[in-house]
């Protein structure tokens, strides 16, 4: 395992913690893992507890629910420099769907008990957390809603 | 006001269609098709990439359709069309040997000609990369007088990428990077799956020396012109294709005005800069 001040400077260069300072980048990297997984290796499964959430810095993630008679459907993939999975923040802090690795990834998990603590203890961290947080929400809004617009679809093609 | 075509002499009628024989129909999707036409006069037809034709199809009715293929061959042009009413299937129900009355080509092209040093972004929206084969083409054949050259392109389902064999040849090349999208992902696809303008934030261009032609539905259009706003490009530089009902396509009838633009003379190719207060207005 690396660390922490590994983790500290990987965090550093992703684009999600710019302007964090190094003490609140340092409190943060407490909480934070480098961990890596396989292609085809599930990084969580929905219904389970969101005890994570994830930066990814190598390899591509696709999010996926089962469909009763329609298979596995992917919502949206997930690639470098992006951050996967968001219900860490929401009770009752639960996935609603799976994350699969594609291909081999690399992320920096970090720790949603420890992080939520932190960000408790300390409001203007957990300002600052959610001030990242709530645009990755509002763009996983926007893109949901394209996608149902169907905008390459005919008109009154279901 | 010169209503000339290019491909016209003096004391022709705009509005009289030259007839053309189809030589070679693809079928690209299930519902879109590429025809290849060669002139019956067996004169040469020129045009720039982003200008449209006006295809006749005979007892049915004309529609405006953009050229898809290469812009050094003259002796013949391509269509790509997607059937949506009554003209398009009625096009895309011709065969080989059957003949069409192409008017054109009309309107303003992308400008691919004027941006020699910068970086080209072309984002395409499901059959919106018919309109920009041509101006990739070109890029692609001056490819050392650019600078990177990108294409995000996104489609509705893996099945609808448009293209296809094209899209991956260029994707294998050492000097452009392709990046393709689709809203759902069926069968075995494991490629990326979200919105288009999720591939422009990833970036890949200088944003103070870039230029982007964009092209499909309208509200990817806006949504991608913000997305290349959102990382820096100036809304001068980004162009996007307008689709509008046509009739006279030399700026007659007004039946496609858009603001104080006519479509078929100002367009269909304007800057976002120009666009962008019109963009939202369907019935304008
Ligand atoms: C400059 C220009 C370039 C174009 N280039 C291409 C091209 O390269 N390939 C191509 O397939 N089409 C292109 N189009 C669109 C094409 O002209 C229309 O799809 C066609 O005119 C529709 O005529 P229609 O008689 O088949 O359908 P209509 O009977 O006129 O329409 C049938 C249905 O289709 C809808 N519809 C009409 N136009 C469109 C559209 N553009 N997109 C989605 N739905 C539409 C109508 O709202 C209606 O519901 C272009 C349009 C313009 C203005
Ligand atoms: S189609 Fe007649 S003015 Fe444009």
């Amino acid at each position: 395992m690396v660390d922490v001040v590994g983790l500290d400077e990987l965090m550093k260069e992703h684009n999600f913690f710019d302007g964090f300072d190094k003490e609140a980048l340092e409190l943060m990297a407490g909480c934070a893992r480098n961990e890596s997984f396989r292609a085809g290796e599930y990084i969580f499964k929905s219904n389970s507890d969101a005890t994570h959430f994830y930066i990814i810095r190598h390899g591509n993630v696709s999010v996926e629910l089962p469909v009763p008679g329609r298979g596995r459907i992917t919502l949206q993939t997930v690639g470098e420099h992006e951050t996967l999975g968001w219900s860490w923040l929401v009770p009752p802090y639960r996935w609603w769907a799976d994350a699969k690795a594609i291909s081999l990834v690399r992320a920096i998990s970090l720790d949603a008990v420890c992080l939520r603590e932190k960000m408790e203890d300390d409001h203007e961290l957990g300002y600052r957390l959610m001030q990242r947080f709530v645009p990755v929400l509002a763009e996983r809004l926007h893109a949901t809603t394209v996608q149902l617009l169907d905008l390459y679809g005919l008109p009154g093609r279901a | 006001m010169n209503v000339l075509a290019p491909n016209r002499t003096v004391g022709q009628d705009p509005m009289v269609p030259r007839s053309f024989v189809i030589e070679r129909v693809r079928k690209e999707l299930s519902d879109t098709y590429t025809m290849d036409l060669v002139p019956r006069d067996g004169l040469p037809f020129r045009f720039e990439p982003g200008q449209f034709n006006m295809l006749y199809v005979f007892g049915v009715g004309e529609v405006p359709i953009s050229i898809s293929g290469d812009s050094k061959v003259t002796a013949g042009i391509s269509h790509t069309t997607r059937s949506v009413g009554k003209v398009s299937a009625a096009l895309n129900a011709l065969q080989p040997g059957d003949v069409v009355g192409v008017r054109g080509p009309y309107g303003a092209p992308w400008p691919v000609a004027d941006v020699h040093g910068m970086d080209v972004v072309f984002v395409a929206g499901g059959v919106g990369l018919a309109p920009l084969r041509p101006a990739i083409y070109w890029v692609l054949a001056h490819r050392a007088e650019f600078g990177n050259v990108a294409i995000f392109y996104g489609a509705r389902t893996p099945e609808d990428i448009l293209f296809r064999r094209e899209v991956q040849q260029w994707r294998g090349r050492f000097d452009m990077t392709v990046h393709v999208t689709v809203d759902r992902a069926t069968g075995a696809w494991s490629g990326k799956v979200g919105v288009v303008t999720q591939l422009i934030k990833g970036g890949g261009f200088d944003r103070h020396n870039a230029v982007a032609l964009v092209c499909g539905p309208e509200v990817m259009m806006r949504y991608a012109a913000e997305a290349l706003g959102e990382r820096g490009m100036p809304k001068q530089n980004i162009h996007v294709s307008m689709e509008r009902n046509m009739k006279c396509a030399v700026g007659f009838c007004g039946h496609c005005q858009w603001g104080a633009n006519f479509v078929c003379k100002d367009g269909p190719v304007f800057s976002y800069d120009r666009a962008e207060p019109l963009l939202s207005i369907w019935e304008l």
